[in-house]
């Protein structure tokens, strides 16, 4: 079979051809170091309401925590390391975000502050927090429809 | 290009040049898209250097020069990048003992926006400047062109590359720092330059022939199997040039692609045994052979 004969035909004959992700290792590797960063996030919760943090405090505490690791593990080059080790598992906590925004931050520091730290920072997360948002002003919206009886206004 | 396209107008009017005239009867097409050269060029000198990646990979000892790392001591990849061509173009005009004003045109290009590398690297040694931008095939089209103008008027053409891992990625892909991961089909961008000077008078290596390819796209949207999307092109080309010459593969020692990595290679093996010609003995690409 000539596999130029169509694009369909190249296209088949080329995902057969292309070697697939180790999927089982990725998933693997994934699930233990995302289960990790949770742990830890809830090891810190833990010793928060030990100390007499109420439940929504010690939340943001994680939250800060996390992200201040993340931060500083993307900034000493080794974020990078554990994501392609990790994947989703270290992608999908909050952990990722925050490297999402601050590895454009390093990136783009050498076009200067503004144009480049400023106006570069959210290439990657931007989408996230686009689309994140747009969708919790919609259900806002649906939630103020359907609720009408239960809001309270603060 | 518009420039050009009015300096040929207003040339139909002028008297047409003999056919004996000298340069007029030497390049000529030969088949469907080949370009042959009666009296082909010369390359009378190469110069590369590379960055560290490159360094410690099988070709190592073939680069004039190495890079420790990926900066060069300049604040952004871009700038290192214009350095690396920079300096490359410096080591190879001194090495080849031509002198700067006796190079009639400069043949170059890179893979950022602009041509920036390439067009701020070469922007102190003062020559003629034709920027180029064929991504991959950028210093193949290069060394085309200059061939074609050696044919012509020149007596000498400098033809340069350059890229950079860092600059590629953070201009196509994503930031280094971004804890993602690459595909096993990904590739890696070579950080360096490479450089050639081509002469109208020496001894070889000469370039006789010039098959320039078509566009051929079959649909791959996958940024990270580039190999994939290149390999048509490529069969398409090397057929194009058996026919248009009359060769078969075993005509040369080496067949060599640029930038397909190893499922493009197998790609393009493929492609060609399908169309009866046995490539697998002497063809190598230049992305398997850097890393």
């Amino acid at each position: 079979m000539n596999p130029l004969e169509s694009n369909k035909t190249y296209q088949d004959y080329v995902y057969k051809k292309t070697p697939n992700s180790k999927i089982l290792k990725n998933c693997f590797n994934a699930f233990w170091v995302g289960g990790l960063i949770c742990t830890i996030g809830q090891v810190i919760l833990n010793i928060c309401k030990e100390r007499g943090f109420d439940t929504q405090t010690s939340g943001t505490i994680v939250s800060i925590l996390l992200i201040g690791i993340s931060a500083f593990l993307t900034g000493l080059n080794l974020f990078n390391k554990i994501g392609k080790f990790a994947g989703a598992g270290s992608l999908i906590p909050i952990t990722g975000f925050a490297n999402s925004i601050v590895s454009p931050a390093m990136e783009y520091k050498s076009e200067g502050y503004v144009m480049g730290v400023g106006g570069k920072m959210f290439t990657v997360a931007g989408p996230v927090l686009v689309f994140g948002i747009s969708t919790s002003i919609l259900v806002g919206i649906i939630y103020l429809i359907f609720n009408t009886q239960n809001i309270t206004l603060v | 290009m518009s420039h050009f396209g009015n300096i040929c107008k207003s040339e139909k009017n002028m008297p047409r040049p003999q056919k004996s005239q000298k340069g007029v009867d030497f390049l000529k097409k030969i088949g469907k898209q080949t370009i042959k050269f009666d009296n082909p060029p010369t390359i009378l000198e190469c110069n590369s250097i590379v960055g560290p990646k490159e360094a410690n990979g099988p070709l190592a000892k073939y680069f004039d020069k190495t890079l420790e790392d990926e900066f060069w001591g300049e604040k952004s990849w871009e700038k290192a990048e214009s350095k690396i061509i920079k300096e490359n173009v410096n080591m190879l005009i001194s090495k080849s003992g031509v002198n700067l004003q006796d190079i009639d045109c400069a043949f170059a290009g890179d893979l950022l926006n602009q041509c920036i590398s390439s067009s701020f690297g070469l922007r102190d040694i003062n020559i003629p400047f034709f920027g180029v931008f064929g991504a991959c095939s950028t210093f193949v089209e290069s060394l085309s062109l200059g061939a074609i103008c050696i044919e012509s008027f020149a007596n000498y053409v400098l033809c340069a590359t350059s890229s950079h891992f860092c600059s590629a990625e953070k201009q196509f892909r994503f930031p280094l720092e971004l804890g993602n991961q690459r595909p096993p089909s990904s590739q890696w961008t070579v950080t360096g330059s490479g450089a050639a000077i081509l002469s109208k008078e020496g001894s070889g290596p000469f370039i006789t022939h010039i098959t320039p390819g078509k566009i051929v796209d079959m649909g791959i949207k996958d940024a990270n199997n580039m190999g994939a999307a290149m390999a048509p092109a490529f069969s398409q080309t090397l057929i194009t040039h058996f026919l248009d010459t009359g060769r078969s593969p075993n005509y040369y020692d080496a067949i060599i692609s640029g930038d397909l990595g190893h499922i493009g290679k197998s790609i393009a093996i493929d492609i060609l045994k399908n169309n009866g010609y046995n490539i697998k003995p002497n063809y190598d690409d230049c992305r398997c052979s850097y890393f």
